[in-house]
This record gives C-alpha cells, structure tokens and sequence, in this order.
C-alpha cells in the first residue's frame, strides 16, 4: 500500500494545486467586494449573487442555455443517424470511425476560424452568392446566434457520435430479429427498441455535449460577435476588461453549479467515469 | 435496402459537414488573391508564415509547454491510475471527474486567482511555467481516464503471479503491468499532448506578456480579420496533427 | 513430530466481511509428499492456498514454513510457488522469458542451465521462444508448472490445474504430474474438488466442507474408512442400508440375500449400473460386468461382505 500511496500523491498534490485550492479562492472571492484597481476586497457580501438576477445578467444565461440545448438537440439529431451508420458498417467501421474523430484532434480554434473564413461578409458563402448574382449586399451570416449554433454543432458533434456509437455497438441484434419477427417495421423497431436501449448513451453524449456548450467561450467570441455574448465571455470579461473578479466568480461557480446539477440529475447506478 | 441507401447517403452528407470546412481553408491557403475568390495557385501565405518570427515563436513555446506537460501529465497520471485501480479514493477520482466537467473558463479564472494570491507572497509573474502548470493540470484526468479504462481489464492474477514467483510490488508494476498498458499509455499521451498544443482559454488567462503560445497568436489573427497567412497557418498545423494522429494509430496497432 | 513437517497450519481461520471461509484449520503435511485438499467449491481450500502462498493473510492462526512463521512474509519473500487456474501466464512474455521471471541473475550459467533443465523436464524444450497466445492450453499449464518448479520452492502450491483442460487431457496429465512430482521429489499441495483426481494422484487427502477439515488420510484410509457422512458420501457413491453404509461395488447380486426389484440398468461401457428398490422402498445401486442384463421389475437378491461395511 505504500507503493500506492506514493503513486497517488503527486497527481494528489496536483489536483489540490491546480483544481481545489482555485476553486475555493473562487468561492471566497464571489462573497467579497471588487478592490478599486481590480482583485478583491474585504467588505463581505451576497451582491454578487443577487446581481444574477438582475434582468441583463440574466437574459445572458437564458441564452446560454437556450444556445446549449439547441446546440445538443441538433447534435443528437444529427449525430445518431451518423452513428447507427457507423455501427452497422461491418468491416470498416473503424475507418468510418476514425474519419469522425479525425477532425476532432485537429485544432478546435482553427476549426471555429473555418466558419469564420467560411461566413463572414467576404467569405466564401457570400462571395459565391454574389457572384451568382443571387444577392447585391453579403448576408450578415456571421455574428449571431445561429453562427454561435452552428459552430457548436461542428465542433461537438464528435463528442456525441462516440457514445452514441459505443451504445449501438453494443446492441444484440438478435433484438432487432426479435422485434421484426413479431411484426415491428423498421421506424417501430427504431422507436420501440433501438432508441430505449441507447438511453444511456444519449444520456452520456448529451451531457458530454450540453456542458461544455453551455460554458463555451471562444465559438460565441469568434462566431458571436458583440451581440451573441454569453456566460463563458462574460466571465472572461469580469477577469479582464471589467476588472470584476468577485462578480466573475459569482458567475463562475454558478455556472458550474449548473453544469454539476445537470450531471447529477442524470446520473444512474452503475454509470461511472472514474 | 432503402433505409440502408438513405443512411449512407446521409452520412456523406455528414462527412462532407465535417471535413469540407477544413479543406476550404487548405485550398484557400493556396489562393494567390486575399479574397475568397479563387485566382490563382501561389504559395505566398506560407511564405509569409515562414517569415513571420512571432508565429514561430509562438510555435516555439506551444512545443515546449505540450511537451512538457505532456510528458508529466502521463507519468504522473499513469501512476494516478494504477493507485486508483489498486484502491479507490473517493476524494481524488472526484477532483479528478470535476477537472473533466469544469468548464475550461471556469478552471481558466480560477488558476489564474490562484497564481495571483500567491504571488502575493512570492515574487513570481505569469509566465511559462504558470501555463505548463496549468496544463498538467487539465491534462491530468484525460490521462487517468484512458489508462484506468485499460486497467479495467487487466488480469489482475498476473500481479499475483509475478509477486509469488518473487517480484515486490514495484517490481511487478515495471515488469509485467507496465508493458500491458503501453498503447493506453501511448494514446493518452496522445491526448495530453493535442489538448495541451491547442488550448486557448485557459492559456490566455496565465500566460503573461512574455509567453505568448500559437493559439494565442492565431487567435488575435482571426479576431483582426482578413489574413489568408492564416489559412496557411491552419493548414500546416491540422495537417501536422493528422499524420500525427495516423502515425500513432499505425505504431499502436503494430 | 513438528520439524517432520515442511509445512504446518496451526488452527488457521479466515473470516472475509460477508462468511467464514476457513475454520480452525490445523494441517502437518510431509516432505516429498503429494498432498491434496479436496473439497466441492466454497469448502475453504482455495483460500489456504492463497493464505500459505500470501494473498490472504489469516484472521487468526499460524503458518510454519520448514520450522519458521511466514504470516507476517509478503508472497515474495514466501519460499513457496503458485500454479494458478488460470495460469496466468504474462503475455508480453515468450515461454523462456516467463520461466526465467524468478530468476535473479538470469544470466548466470548455471541459472540458464536450470530453466533449460526444467523446460526438458516438462517436454517444452524447443517451444521456449513461442508467445503463451501460440501455444495449447496443456502447454501453457506445462509453462505454469515449469515456472514455478525452477525457482525450487519447499512446496509447489496448485490451484485446481486440471480444470482447464479437456477431459482426455486430464487424465494424461494427471499420470505426468504424477511422475514429475515423484521425479522432482517436491512437496506438491494440490487443491481439487474432483475425488477421483485426488484418489488417483495423491499420497494423502485432507477433505474439506464448509471452512472445516473433515478428515486426513491416504486415499485408500478415507475412501474404505470415511469418518463422516460427508467424506463417504463425497468420495464416492454410496448406499446406505439400515444405517450401515455400502459401496454399490460391493454389493453382489446373487440367489440368496436380501430382496429388491430392478428399477433401473445404465450401461456405462465397463459395466452396468443397477438400480435396485428394497422392500422397504429405499433404493439401491450395485455394479455388475457389462454384459449383464435384468429387466424392470426383475426381483433379485442382493448381499455384500461385512468387511465391506462402513459404520459411522
């Protein structure tokens, strides 16, 4: 046991450095008072808290969210059909899998910079509709929500292919036989069988989804512009430009608040990570 | 079958989604005009990537943090995991599970507050060490993650054999467990090491004045505006990261 | 009487959180001998092994290895070697590489005369640079064996070795271990819940149930003269008549005896197996030579010799 305890204590002393000790700086910051040339001051206080409600602090993690869950729905929507493909793809499945993580181990920056390159005024969509002579002005495609969307569903859409994958991977078919012999057609067995069984993964790739797109920050910086800004950026902001640690903090941990909740809400018996 | 048809079609469909978007950026790097509009091979945004010394320079240090992060994060997390498999720690795998499903913002502010308290008291500056520190840190439970996955099944009456025939704990770690988590080994350094190479967030946020890593510079490129250099520089490094990717796929599965 | 001993357990227990696995154990067991622990699973035995190998420590009790307490040893510094049932054999590892494992100075002469040795010994010299996944699961019990025989342990531990293999296999390899263990000269404990490995091979039997020793004795002491219910019944068939207990094959169908009726006739290629119901309704079984024929209902007499009898 001794060797164990020694293997365990650097990674220890790591975790408590670089993940503990942060977050409880945090938590005692967002119960103090923004110091006049930035960083914190005594006068403790639950203002930070309260301002959350305030209506345009909130609006801002309204959108958030309502961008996340857009995001993850299209993912799962577009995902799944992707990854039953995959699954039933005999000998080449780990080519087609390979084909869906192989974008992902590229840079996501430079994958949200292709949109930019791809969207913007003298990007590529427009300079090709222009010179159709579809349009006279370029669409304003990029700096809004519906890039923010879309670059989240590119850049995630990895993330929820893989347990999808690994769920339907791990189907019996002698299942879908079953189900066929007793008279279901195919969408029946899709709806009644397949989907029900691929609850945990759905379950797991929303969640591995949702989470990080609700704390994104550089696809709504890049893709979003000045009007699209969500929680990520505004906490960014707080520790930057505002200079507002305490309220940045306030936000932070409610945020992960959010995160930890969701996780825990679906959490079953016998789903571990670690 | 129909629905076979439909599905493969969609799912070009969806492979064209993924892959288009980078290739564009490829073809572009090549346009001898700054415009999205096609006029000509040349090669003179890599040319001027070449000549650009704070795009080296960043290059540079990108290296050096993600090799040095990498190489700690994968012992140390290898270590990690093979203690967590011998005897759980509810404490540790949990700190280790909130690193994964903290937000890279959140964990970015947070260092960052961190470094600043103590800086207080010592008379240190963000700087290059400050950001390795920092990776080691978020790399770590990707590291642990892989390598206790392939621990899950591992025979664990080979540990006793060794230990029978004569081996002491450590012995047996070396000999006989350590060989059988090579390829876990190799891709969560893997992992650790394009991780660490295209963080921007946290990075941005402890890096300093003097530390300035390739995110960081791609990123005020793509905030300035029009650069085709950056279409080069995007092309130079997915391409790099692919043939990494296949390389090790290639060594993994030899 | 001790120091005769190369192993002793001294009321030996285990206690896990949910049972008692093993209670009160106390074993002396020869040099040179072939000793086995025979028992139906979740008797006890394999966690004696493991205990004396060092994978479990005893809840309470001692165990002396040639005249010295090992409890307190870790299974490394334990002068004794495991065949496990699985034969955890490293796969990384070719034949040679896994039988010279132990070995501290692999490169000495006369460490390498000692692994060839050994692999001759076991009929595996020729194979030694194959990977364990290139060979059939017989040699990689000999790969098992061979291992843990080249260190020279004071006693040679075996978990249920057989069990793997197919039953042709086994009955070979039972006659080699046999051979080998005899050839080596070292002390075997072998642990198996099949009686007819343990009667065929050992020079003495420990017969376990439910964490408890039931008895100890050569093959032919527990299988004649069982001391319990348990031991007669586990050992072999048995017929118990009026309280009195009786092999089937010896009991002899003949003109003059006791009463029954054929219920039942099994042909099992050597002989035949026949059932028997008793005036009284219990039922009986004999062995007869296989060309015998009765049929069902057939009255018949029965008797055997009061030798034969085992009395509890």
């Amino acid at each position: 046991m001794k060797l164990r305890n020694a293997f365990l204590a650097p990674t220890a002393i790591l975790m408590a450095v670089t993940m503990l000790a942060p977050l409880a700086i945090i938590l005692v910051y967002s119960f103090l008072t923004r110091g006049a040339y930035g960083g914190v001051e005594p006068p403790s206080t639950i203002e930070n808290y309260t301002r959350l409600w305030d209506p345009v602090y909130a609006t801002i993690i309204i959108r958030s969210l309502w961008i996340a869950a857009v995001a993850t729905a299209l993912c799962l929507i577009l995902g799944f059909p992707l990854a039953l493909f995959i699954a039933r793809s005999g000998a080449r499945k780990n080519m087609y899998l390979g084909l869906v993580i192989l974008p992902f181990w590229t840079s996501f920056l430079i994958r949200t910079y292709a949109w930019m390159f791809i969207l913007r005024d003298t990007g590529i969509v427009n300079s090709i509709l222009q010179s159709l002579g579809v349009i006279r002005e370029p669409l304003p495609l990029l700096y809004n929500s519906g890039a923010v969307i879309l670059g989240l569903v590119y850049g995630f859409l990895p993330f929820m292919v893989l347990p999808l994958y690994a769920t339907l991977e791990r189907l019996d078919p002698s299942l879908l036989e079953a189900a066929a012999d007793l008279g279901a057609r195919p969408w029946d067995t899709l709806m009644r069988v397949i989907l029900p069984l691929c609850a945990p993964g759905i379950r797991a790739g929303a969640i591995l989804t949702f989470v990080p797109c609700l704390g994104t920050y550089l696809t709504s910086d890049l893709l979003g512009g000045s009007k699209t800004v969500l929680i990520g950026n505004l906490v960014q902001n707080q520790f930057t430009a505002s200079r507002d640690w305490p309220f940045g903090a306030a936000l932070s941990l409610a945020l992960m608040a959010i995160a930890i909740g969701l996780l825990f809400s679906v959490r079953r018996r016998g789903e571990e990570l670690l | 079958m129909k629905t076979r048809r439909g599905l493969a079609l969609y799912a070009l469909g969806a492979y064209a989604f993924l892959h288009v978007p980078l290739l564009i950026l490829a073809v572009f790097s090549f346009n001898s005009s700054r415009f999205a509009v096609w006029q000509g091979f040349s090669l003179q945004w890599y040319r001027a990537v070449a000549d650009d010394s704070n795009l080296i320079e960043s290059s540079v240090n990108s290296l050096i943090i993600a090799t040095a992060a990498t190489v700690t994060a994968t012992v140390l997390g290898t270590l990690a995991a093979y203690g967590l498999w011998k005897r759980g720690s509810s404490w540790l795998s949990g700190s280790l599970y909130l690193s994964l499903v903290t937000p890279e913002i959140v964990t970015g502010v947070s260092i960052l507050a961190l470094f600043q308290w103590i800086f207080r008291f010592l008379h240190l500056r963000l700087g290059m060490h400050t950001v390795i520190l920092a990776h080691v840190g978020f790399s770590l439970a990707y590291v642990v993650v892989v390598v206790l996955a392939r621990l899950r099944n591992f025979d664990r009456s080979l540990e006793e054999a060794a230990l029978d025939l004569g081996a002491t704990e450590f012995e047996t770690f070396w000999r006989v467990t350590l060989p059988y988590l090579g390829p876990a080994i190799a891709a969560a350094a893997m992992l650790a090491f394009t991780v660490s190479i295209d963080d921007y967030v946290i990075t941005s946020l402890v890096a300093g004045v003097d530390s300035q890593t390739l995110p960081m510079v791609i990123y005020a490129m793509a905030r300035r505006g029009v650069n085709p250099a950056l279409n080069a520089v995007s092309t130079l490094i997915v391409f790099s990261l692919g043939v990494l990717v296949l390389l090790s796929e290639r060594l993994r599965r030899a | 009487m001790a120091s005769q001993s190369v192993l002793e357990l001294r009321q030996v227990s285990k206690a896990f959180a949910t049972h008692r696995a093993v209670a009160d154990v106390s074993l002396e067991i020869p040099p040179g001998a072939f000793f086995s622990l025979l028992g139906p699973s979740g008797c006890g035995k394999t966690t004696i092994l493991r205990m004396i190998a060092g994978f479990e420590t005893p809840t309470s009790g001692e165990i002396w290895l040639n005249g010295e307490c090992i409890n307190a040893l870790p299974p490394y510094q334990r002068n004794v070697n495991t065949v496990f049932q699985g034969y955890a054999l490293f796969p990384h590892l070719t034949v040679q590489g896994n039988v010279e494992f132990g070995l501290k100075h692999k490169k000495r002469s006369g460490d390498i005369n000692r692994v060839n040795d050994v692999l001759k010994q076991v009929r595996l010299e020729g194979k030694s640079s194959r990977r364990p996944s290139e060979l059939s699961g017989g040699e990689r019990q000999r790969v098992a064996l061979a291992r843990a025989i080249v260190l020279q342990p004071d006693v040679l531990l075996l978990d249920e070795p057989l069990s793997a293999l197919d039953p042709q296999l086994r009955k070979q390899v039972r006659g080699e271990l046999r051979d080998l263990q005899r050839r080596l000269g070292v002390t075997f404990l072998f642990v198996t819940h099949d009686q007819e490995e343990a009667l065929s091979m050992s020079d003495q039997i420990a017969v376990m149930n439910a964490g408890s020793l039931e008895q100890v004795g050569t093959p032919r002491e527990i299988y004649a003269q069982p001391r319990s219910r348990f031991v007669a019944d586990f050992l072999g068939a048995m017929n118990w008549i009026d309280g009195i207990g009786v092999r089937p094959e010896a009991v002899s169908i003949t003109s003059q005896g006791r009463n029954a009726s054929v219920t039942n006739v099994s042909y099992l290629g050597s002989f035949c197996r026949i059932e028997m119901k008793l005036e009284t309704g219990e039922v009986i079984a004999a062995l007869a030579p296989p060309g015998t024929s009765y049929t069902t209902g057939q009255a018949v007499c029965f008797t055997w010799n009061r030798e034969d009898e085992i009395h509890l």
